[in-house]
């Protein structure tokens, strides 16, 4: 580091703040206080340092090794999230890992990484479609949970009439009860934003806010494309158009291709088999196009029937005349879908977030 | 009395190793900046990286007790800071009926020191509170407001601040995001899986008369499973366990009827078996080390 640490780590910090790391004053004051206790001439003890003082989920851990190689050279340690692993000994395995590798850079470049531009839709078709969307208030229905509440005939419960008898010298007079809690049942939305769905993408996430809106801390939002982006934090701003001007900063693969069965696999192994799907409603909006194989998606629809608590399918295609579901994709997943929509009026929309709560 | 304290991060680590943790560069850092900050640590990782453990010997590396304070959906304040022993106030009032002080029920001896108040009472100690995002997120808000005080306050007793505050260590599965607020109190580090040398030596810690031979194939083994794609990623423990099993089964390299016959030790679900007889398997006894 240079001759005046704070000032340099302050001007890192922004430019950590710049590729979307929350590295706020909070946590620069802890790294500048970290930074007394450890050798600052060793980049490694650097490197760790101000990761993890100015980092807060793993999501952060790519763009801060990008942001550190940047200010200070080459970034000592290649500990990713996900990391490769190779197996070593035995000529050919290497091959095989830089085989991988090179698919996985094809593969990559095959995204067409572009950003969304918010501004197609008119100001005065925005303002009418939000309003709508909104007075939909999208939700669903509670369930029963462990915890417990005074009142109600459920069950006596010791401690609160043992403290009743404390008060009265002793005596049961009354038998304290209690019931059961209700609370919001989960909701994910998964969104296509595939060049297919590019019509409707717009309309679902606006439709996905005020879900978001109605139940922040409930409801999960995620585009699904050629990548699995989580949109819940943007979608949580007031404002629609904020909110989806945000979303849209974050998603990288606008109008791209879909690969619907490896994007579900991201979403149950990184969040959904966690706990975000468990017991939730899944409501999935696409057209089922997949440039991958149909097979990997029936594999994970199937996964996520087992961890949901019902699968909703919207594709925008059904509400209209003819429609029979013949992409691979729907076919392959319909087995598994508890119930099939349309969604490409603000009418249809309407229908699903009636049969979101009755569900 | 105080922790002791550690130089640098490779006396600290050096420390952790002799209490048979294996850190490496990062863990290191995060334990030694967390005992010489008194900042808590969060720690998240796939399950089965060793996040409980390291609480357990940074625990033993400081020479204090580790209190364990499990996170589970409504858990609350009663659970987890202090709560009255009602029975044993009763018989205390029926005891001194007529004469008794009703103050007296409030007493220290009747007070059942939950977690944290236990970890604040030992002092030194290391609180472990172990996979946070169980718990819901009004939790967090008092748990905030434990960490920030480092200090508890009974209304009938008055507070309670330890000379020494705990050394705290949180760990999550990410089932839920935590927020913020919780997180900016604390320094933040993502365990990942080891790599193949540590590995390698912690199957051989925890399993001495493995065979080197077995041991570093066993950690291949791993890895390879982990890059597979299967639906649970074997951690350290399912690791050991194979070995274990191997051990147990008189093998000393795998063989295909080794593994088809352990193969339960390391992968829980059908699906995973099918995968990886399938398609990690074979090319895995090919080019075995």
């Amino acid at each position: 580091m240079s001759a005046d640490p704070v000032a340099e780590l302050t001007a890192f910090a922004r430019s950590l703040r710049e590729a979307g790391v929350t590295a706020d004053a909070s946590r620069v004051v802890a790294a500048a206080g970290a930074l007394d206790h450890v050798d600052v001439l060793d980049r490694h003890q650097v490197y760790w340092t101000t990761r993890l003082t100015l980092c807060s989920e793993p999501d952060d851990l790519p763009r801060f090794d990008a942001a550190f190689a940047e200010w200070f050279g080459d970034r000592p340690s290649p500990a990713a999230v996900e990391s490769t692993v190779q197996i070593p000994g035995r000529a050919g395995s290497s091959g095989d890992g830089a085989a991988a590798r090179v698919e996985r850079v094809a593969a990559t470049a095959l995204e067409t990484l572009r950003t969304r531009d918010v501004a197609a839709l008119t100001a005065a078709e925005r303002a009418e479609v939000r309003r709508l969307i909104a007075l939909l208030a999208p939700s669903v229905g509670t369930r029963r949970s462990v915890r417990r509440r005074p009142g109600g005939r459920a069950g006596v419960d010791p401690v609160r009439t043992m403290r009743t008898m404390l008060r009265a010298g002793g005596e049961p007079i009354v038998l304290a009860r209690w019931r059961r809690r209700e609370k919001p049942r989960r909701l994910v939305l998964l969104v296509d934003v595939s060049g297919s769905m590019a019509p409707y993408a717009d309309w679902l996430l606006l439709f996905a806010h005020a879900a978001v809106r109605v139940r922040p801390f409930a409801t999960e939002a995620f585009t699904v494309g050629t990548r699995l982006t989580r949109v819940t934090r943007a979608l949580r701003l007031r404002d629609p158009d904020a909110a989806l001007q945000a979303a849209a900063q974050t998603v990288p693969d606008w109008s791209g291709g879909t690969r619907l069965g490896e994007s579900l696999q991201a979403f149950l192994d990184r969040w959904g088999q966690r706990g975000a799907a468990r017991g939730a409603v899944v409501v999935i909006f696409s057209d089922g196009w997949e440039r991958g194989g149909a097979e990997l998606l029936g594999q994970q629809a199937a996964r996520l029937r087992r961890l949901a608590h019902a699968v909703v399918w919207v594709n925008p295609h059904k509400g209209k005349e003819g429609f029979t579901p013949e992409t691979a994709g729907m076919l392959a997943a319909l087995p598994y879908v508890d119930a099939l929509l349309a969604g490409h009026t603000v009418a249809t929309l309407a229908d699903l977030a009636a049969v979101m709560r009755t569900i | 009395m105080s922790y002791p304290e550690f130089g640098d991060i490779p006396a600290l680590a050096a420390a952790l190793d002799a209490a048979g943790y294996l850190p490496d560069e990062g863990v290191a850092t995060a334990a030694y900046l967390a005992i010489r900050m008194r900042r808590p640590l969060l720690l998240e990782g796939d399950p089965g990286v060793g996040k409980t453990a390291l609480a357990q010997a940074l625990a033993d590396v400081v020479g204090a007790e580790l209190v364990r304070l499990p996170c589970y959906e409504g858990i609350d304040a009663s659970q987890a800071l202090y709560d009255w022993d009602f029975p044993r106030q009763l018989l205390h009032l029926r005891a001194a009926e007529g004469g008794g002080d009703e103050r007296s029920v409030y007493d220290r001896r009747f007070l059942i020191a939950r977690p944290i108040l236990r970890a604040l009472e030992l002092s030194p100690a290391v609180l472990l509170v172990d996979e946070i995002d169980r718990a819901d997120d009004e939790f967090e808000a008092f748990l905030l407001e434990v960490l920030a005080d480092n200090a508890v306050t009974i209304p009938e007793l008055g507070t309670i601040r330890p000379a020494e505050p705990p050394i705290v260590v949180l760990t999550s599965n990410r089932t839920r995001e935590l927020h913020d607020a919780l997180k900016r109190r604390c320094l933040y580090h993502w365990v990942s899986h080891p790599d193949l040398e540590r590995e390698v030596e912690i199957i051989r810690r925890h399993e001495p008369e493995v065979a080197d031979r077995l041991a570093r194939q066993v950690a291949a083994g791993v890895a390879a499973m982990r890059a597979a794609g299967l639906v649970k990623p074997p951690g350290i423990a399912e690791a050991i366990d194979w070995a274990t099993a191997l051990r147990l089964l008189g093998a000393t390299e795998l063989t295909p009827p080794a593994v088809r016959a352990t193969l339960g030790a390391l992968l829980k679900y059908r699906e995973d078996q099918v995968t990886a007889e399938r398609d990690v398997l074979p090319g895995l006894l090919a080019r075995l080390p």
